[in-house]
């Protein structure tokens, strides 16, 4: 029983994990984008998420009504503003700046919020269980993990059956014809960060309520989030839901056998499947 | 003589030190066939980007009705009417055929191309439109690229190369289909090596040669000699 809950437990995790890494896979399905500041955009959701709930009093998931739209807004103004001048031929560029960006963000939190470790109050959400056949299960845990859900099919459902969709492929195929088909590509890419700042703003306010966080635990989160999106296999959205979840497994399964070992069980797995399978479980295979 | 639909004007094209175009003079009036002929290198694929805005121009070089398209990106040439099929079709690889023809239409130009359109012109299209682009022959995906250009209702479309790597009988009829789908006062240019194909749709005929007009005539009375003379430069 204790080791099916490990595996039920790491299951729900591993939906925070595919929160973390969906955006992330997102911006580098459509425009070749390692984006390194990815963990401390994440957090930067979770302190915007502190900063409205102290401010007005909101539940944290009310607060998302605010913070989704202005990670958007945020998502936008840095692919047009910065991130768009750094996309090439050359893959360095964006892997530089946007490692400037996470050390900017790291500090620039640092210096607002100072380093004491914070949290959201989602007040009972935060306790609450039930209990499934036997097994008692977190209300938080649980949420995360359809939430997680919702927005993995969301994005698959946006990237195969709307002209956005359309347009996002388009120009993650070839970017020359797609200009000529009318698409600005910097606009494109605007639209791409936006949607996935939106998802890393949900990331980081359901991390803020279940743990808490400095503005130093970006590049744990990052590391979590790549991880996931290479044992889903890359440019595959449900692969990636697949890749938190054995990602969490192997961290509540380590955990088991060693609470020292939670996080290093998870790198094992990780390193196993990139032995095993290169590209990942289910890498994207309509190239 | 009405204002003509393209006006290229001393265009010059360079690769960073390269230069592959110098000081190109065309024209394209309204509802004229006109064929871009030259070797491999002549600059016609380049003399494409440029009118496109793939390659970004010097101020004046191209304008589009009266307009200075020199300095705007290919998105911005896109809406106001000139389409392209591309070299080597260049299809979308992760878009089914339908999505490919939809593509096309993004720019949201009004007239007589749309889907059922497109698939009255090339029926097979229709039988494989859930299908990979990249699944199909390389004559249905001409038709596919052609008919994606087409879907944006342009005033001016050009085709680069479309027999390249298609088998004889599958050029023929592509080019048997061409009268159709160039008329109602829409403007064309065809860039071929294959220069009978190009000359037997085409009202006037400029040659490239080494980045350089070579030649400019007419179609119908231009002589073989002046042709191979333009086209290989040699007396």
């Amino acid at each position: 029983m204790d080791w099916l809950n490990a595996i039920v437990q790491g299951t729900l995790l591993g939906g925070l994990y595919a929160l973390f890494a969906a955006g992330l896979s997102l911006i580098f399905g459509v425009m070749r984008l390692v984006n390194i500041a990815h963990g401390d955009l994440i957090v930067l959701g979770a302190y915007l998420g502190l900063t409205v709930t102290t401010a007005t009093g909101l539940h944290p998931l009310l607060a998302l009504f605010l913070i989704v739209p202005a990670m958007g807004l945020i998502g936008y103004a840095l692919q047009r503003g910065m991130l768009n001048q750094t996309l090439g031929s050359d893959l360095l560029p964006p892997l530089l700046v946007t490692f400037g960006l996470s050390v900017i963000l790291q500090n620039g939190l640092l210096e607002l919020y100072t380093a004491d470790p914070q949290k959201l109050d989602a007040g009972s959400l935060e306790t609450a269980s039930v209990t499934v056949g036997g097994l008692s299960l977190g209300v938080l845990p649980v949420l995360t993990f359809f939430v997680a859900l919702a927005v993995i099919g969301g994005l698959q459902w946006m990237f195969y059956k709307t002209p956005l969709g359309r347009a996002f492929r388009a120009v993650s195929d070839n970017q020359d014809i797609a200009q000529l088909m009318g698409l600005n590509r910097r606009h494109i890419f605007g639209l791409a960060m936006a949607l996935a700042l939106g998802v890393t703003a949900i990331a980081g306010i359901l991390l803020g309520i279940r743990t808490s966080f400095d503005p130093s635990i970006g590049g744990g989160r990052l590391i979590f989030g790549f991880e996931a999106v290479i044992i889903g296999g890359l440019g595959n959205l449900w692969g990636t839901l697949v890749g938190g979840i054995i990602l969490g497994i192997a961290q509540t399964i380590g955990a088991k056998i060693d609470p020292g070992w939670q996080l290093l069980a998870g790198h094992i797995a990780f390193l196993v499947i990139l032995a095993v399978r290169p590209n990942g479980l289910f890498p994207r295979t309509t190239e | 003589m009405p204002e003509p639909t393209l006006k290229i004007h001393g265009l010059n094209a360079h690769y960073g030190d390269f230069q592959a175009l110098y000081g190109v003079d065309m024209q394209v009036s309204q509802g004229e066939v006109l064929a871009i002929i030259g070797a491999n290198g002549a600059g016609k694929t380049t003399l494409m980007r440029s009118i496109t805005g793939l390659l970004s121009n010097g101020r004046g070089q191209v304008e589009y009705r009266g307009e200075d398209i020199s300095g705007l990106r290919a998105d911005q040439v896109a809406t106001r009417g000139l389409a392209m099929v591309p070299e080597g079709r260049q299809l979308f690889p992760s878009l089914s055929v339908r999505e490919n023809l939809m593509i096309g239409a993004q720019v949201g130009r009004k007239g007589p191309w749309n889907l059922k359109a497109v698939y009255d012109l090339f029926p097979i299209l229709e039988q494989r439109k859930d299908q990979a682009s990249t699944s199909l022959s390389g004559g249905q995906q001409q038709m596919v690229a052609i008919g994606r250009a087409l879907m944006a209702n342009p005033d001016l479309i050009l085709f680069d190369e479309i027999s390249l790597g298609l088998a004889p009988i599958i050029i023929k009829d592509i080019y048997d289909a061409l009268p159709g789908i160039i008329g109602e006062g829409m403007s064309a240019i065809i860039v071929e090596q294959d220069i009978s194909k190009a000359l037997s749709v085409s009202s006037r005929v400029y040659c490239l040669q080494e980045g350089r007009v070579s030649l400019e005539g007419d179609a119908n009375t231009v002589s073989r000699d002046d042709i191979s003379r333009a086209y290989f430069g040699i007396e």
